[in-house]
């Protein structure tokens, strides 16, 4: 199946001035606009540009009994808006709990995290709650999509946390859909798609949002080679048009795809390379 | 605004696992069902106590002889019944009615039958509420020029005469022939008439020449004397009255029991009552405790619920759903169960009862009043509150990732 071919001018206007509805009482209302996110920049030189992602000397202890497990040993890591990343590292390193302290599902036993230049370790669970709807979307390897739930649904869900009308939640759902080339499938349930065309509709769903970071664990791991290439050509596309990338994966082919590998071991980055 | 939807999304789960949602339902279904058919057959049964009772009049007294030993001879008499109907001495009764009652052979040429033949005043009809269906109750002319006349009860009719018409027709009693002048209406509710096959004659032919009448200091005695007061209100002061009369005219001392018995309508209505309401409460209090256990099976199966939705707790946990979306969501579902549950239940008692109204010989009819289903829909809604935000707490301690790793 061919991937559509999706333009920057394919994008409304209106996305680059989007803004959803600010709760005042959560300090995400005074988060960084996205507007650079979404500036569609090629990718080139990132040196000037502003950080997503800012971790300091970050630790997870895990307690199992009496033994401590260290799965994270003091990881110091930066990404700047538009970059595409590779993690990578043997199982058992790092790389899913290193995603999610980024994706703020589980907090660091010790360190510093700003997400888009704010600080949240001090954040409760609502505020984080807010935050992951607004500035992360998720892709994760056994898709997550809703049982017997229509595509068109699936995606309107993070926009119904949103709090968004039902009319603008449509709207939003069906240019995301159209987006992953799935225009045609809204009213597709799970098992009425493909392995790859599901990940698609997991795709849209942490891209309606518009959010400022795109996190992917094992992307292509529950999927064949074909499709997994489909979804590796659409992260290119929306890298292409400004957004930021972070995926995790232990297989290499994918790895090649980011511009910047990040290889973990044994819960510390042995190494960081820019390839472009 | 957000409870709609969050209907909609309960009511988007609840049909994608009907089979679930049908168990999960199934004992709050069960229990409105039994709460409402139970409380409606309670309804109906002191219904159909009251009717019946109030069908035989409840301004009325029945008095009847109370001999202390078998064969004593009975002291109620004729007498007694005309010191009864003195209006200067009991102004609060306005009919009396003795009557001399007798099991039978009656024949219709060679068509014969046992019946109870009863001896009564002309107004007898009228106070025991008897209604005819053809021709008419005998009069007071007829009554007092001792004509042999006869009205038939509709069975004693039917008996009698299969199909044929009786009116004008002669049948025999004890030998003696009587003329057919009413045929009563078939008395509802009431299954004494299928025993008695009753027939009325004029009180003084019976006695005379049927029923081989004793007397009591000259006059006749009689089986039953039935009195109507002139208001309902006043039925307990003329039980008293009449009381009073008999035992003077009985010559009874102060320490002789009554040598005669008074049955009282009315407060056999009012017993009749308090056993029913108190059958309902009975009824009803079982059917709340099985509303009750619907309720717990309702928690049971939302908690699984929770557990086998843990990953999707997760999810929309990692896209951003607030603690207070997924109690709302588990907690809507919970409702929107229950309140389809009671819906279902309360469907159901009306189909049973009307099954049940349908049959013909039904003792009585099951009355469901909409006090109960509103009833039954708030408990339902109630248990589905109380027992929904157990599994709805437990839903928003789930930790999103915990969740999302479980399969
Ligand atoms: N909830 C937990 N409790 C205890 N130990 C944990 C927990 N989660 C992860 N670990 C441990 O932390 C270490 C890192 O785990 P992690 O899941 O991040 O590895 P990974 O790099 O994603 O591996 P894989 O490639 O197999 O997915 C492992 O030793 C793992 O056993
Ligand atoms: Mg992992």
């Amino acid at each position: 199946m061919n991937m559509p071919f999706i333009s920057r001018r394919a994008q409304p206007a209106s996305i680059t001035n989007f803004q959803l509805p600010a709760t005042s009482s959560h300090p995400v209302a005074q988060a960084p606009s996205q507007a650079a996110v979404h500036s569609a920049r090629p990718a080139a030189s990132s040196a000037h540009r502003q950080a997503v992602i800012e971790i300091g000397q970050m630790t997870k202890t895990y307690q199992m009994g009496e033994n401590q497990i260290h799965a994270l040993r003091g990881v110091s890591l930066t990404i700047h808006s538009g970059e595409y990343v590779a993690i990578i590292g043997a199982s058992g390193s790092g790389k899913s709990t290193l995603m999610n302290m980024i994706g703020l599902l589980d907090r660091p036993s010790s360190g510093a995290y700003y997400l888009q230049g704010v600080e949240v370790s001090g954040m409760d669970k609502s505020q984080l709650a807010t935050l992951r709807n607004r500035q992360i979307g998720f892709v994760f390897q056994r898709f997550h999509l809703l049982p017997r739930t229509p595509a068109q649904r699936q995606v309107e869900l993070p926009l119904f946390y949103a709090g968004l009308s039902n009319s603008e939640a449509s709207q939003r759902a069906k240019e995301a859909l159209t987006r992953v080339g799935l225009g045609e499938r809204a009213s597709h349930r799970p098992d009425e798609l493909s392995g790859g065309q599901q990940q698609r509709v997991a795709i849209a769903r942490a891209l309606v949002t518009r959010p400022s970071l795109l996190l992917a664990d094992e992307p292509t791991g529950a999927l064949d080679s074909k499709t997994g290439e489909d979804v590796l050509h659409l992260f290119k596309e929306l890298h292409q048009q400004g957004m930021t990338l972070v995926v995790v994966t232990h297989d290499m082919n994918v790895a090649k795809r980011a511009d910047r590998i990040i290889m973990l071991s044994d819960g510390l980055i042995v190494k960081d390379e820019k390839r472009r | 605004m957000k409870a709609l939807r969050y209907s909609n999304v309960a009511w988007e789960s609840i049909m994608a696992n009907k089979m679930r949602s049908l168990l999960t339902m199934l004992g709050l279904i069960i229990g409105v069902a039994s709460v409402l058919t139970t409380v409606g057959i309670g309804r109906g049964a002191a219904l159909g106590v009251t009717k019946e009772i109030e069908g035989q009049g409840i301004n009325t007294l029945v008095i009847t002889p109370k001999t202390e030993n078998v064969g004593d001879s009975s002291t109620l008499t004729a007498g007694d019944a005309a010191a009864l109907a003195d209006p200067r001495i009991h102004p609060e009764i306005h009919a009396v009615a003795p009557t001399n009652s007798t099991f039978m052979r009656v024949a219709n040429g060679n068509q014969a039958i046992e019946s109870q033949v009863t001896g009564a005043t002309a107004t007898y009809a009228d106070i025991k509420n008897l209604k005819v269906e053809r021709g008419r109750f005998f009069n007071a002319v007829e009554e007092s020029s001792q004509q042999r006349v006869v009205v038939l009860s509709s069975l004693a009719a039917h008996d009698l005469f299969k199909n044929a018409d009786p009116l004008g027709q002669s049948i025999r009693i004890n030998n003696e022939p009587f003329t057919v002048v009413g045929i009563l209406k078939k008395s509802s509710g009431d299954d004494s008439e299928a025993y008695f096959r009753p027939i009325y004659t004029p009180l003084e032919v019976a006695q005379n020449r049927l029923i081989n009448t004793p007397r009591y200091r000259g006059d006749f005695v009689v089986s039953e004397i039935t009195i109507q007061v002139t208001d309902r209100e006043l039925i307990s002061y003329a039980e008293s009255q009449v009381e009073q009369t008999l035992r003077l005219r009985h010559d009874l001392n102060v320490n002789d029991k009554n040598d005669f018995h008074i049955l009282n309508q009315a407060r056999l209505l009012e017993i009749a009552g308090n056993i029913a309401n108190m059958m309902t409460a009975l009824l009803g209090s079982i059917g709340t405790v099985s509303l009750l256990v619907g309720g717990i099976g309702i928690m049971n199966i939302m908690l699984v619920s929770v557990t086998e939705r843990t990953s999707e707790i997760g999810l929309r946990k990692a896209l951003g759903a607030q603690d207070s979306d997924i109690l709302l969501q588990f907690l809507i579902e919970a409702l929107v169960l229950c309140a389809l549950g009671s819906l279902i239940g309360i469907i159901l008692s009306y189909s049973v009862s009307a099954l049940l109204n349908g049959i013909p010989d039904f003792p009585f009819d099951i009355i469901l009043e909409y006090w109960s289903l509103l009833l039954a829909l708030a408990v339902g809604l109630f248990s589905g509150f109380v027992f929904g935000l157990y599994p709805a707490i437990r839903a928003t301690r789930l930790d999103p990732i915990d969740a999302l790793r479980y399969e």
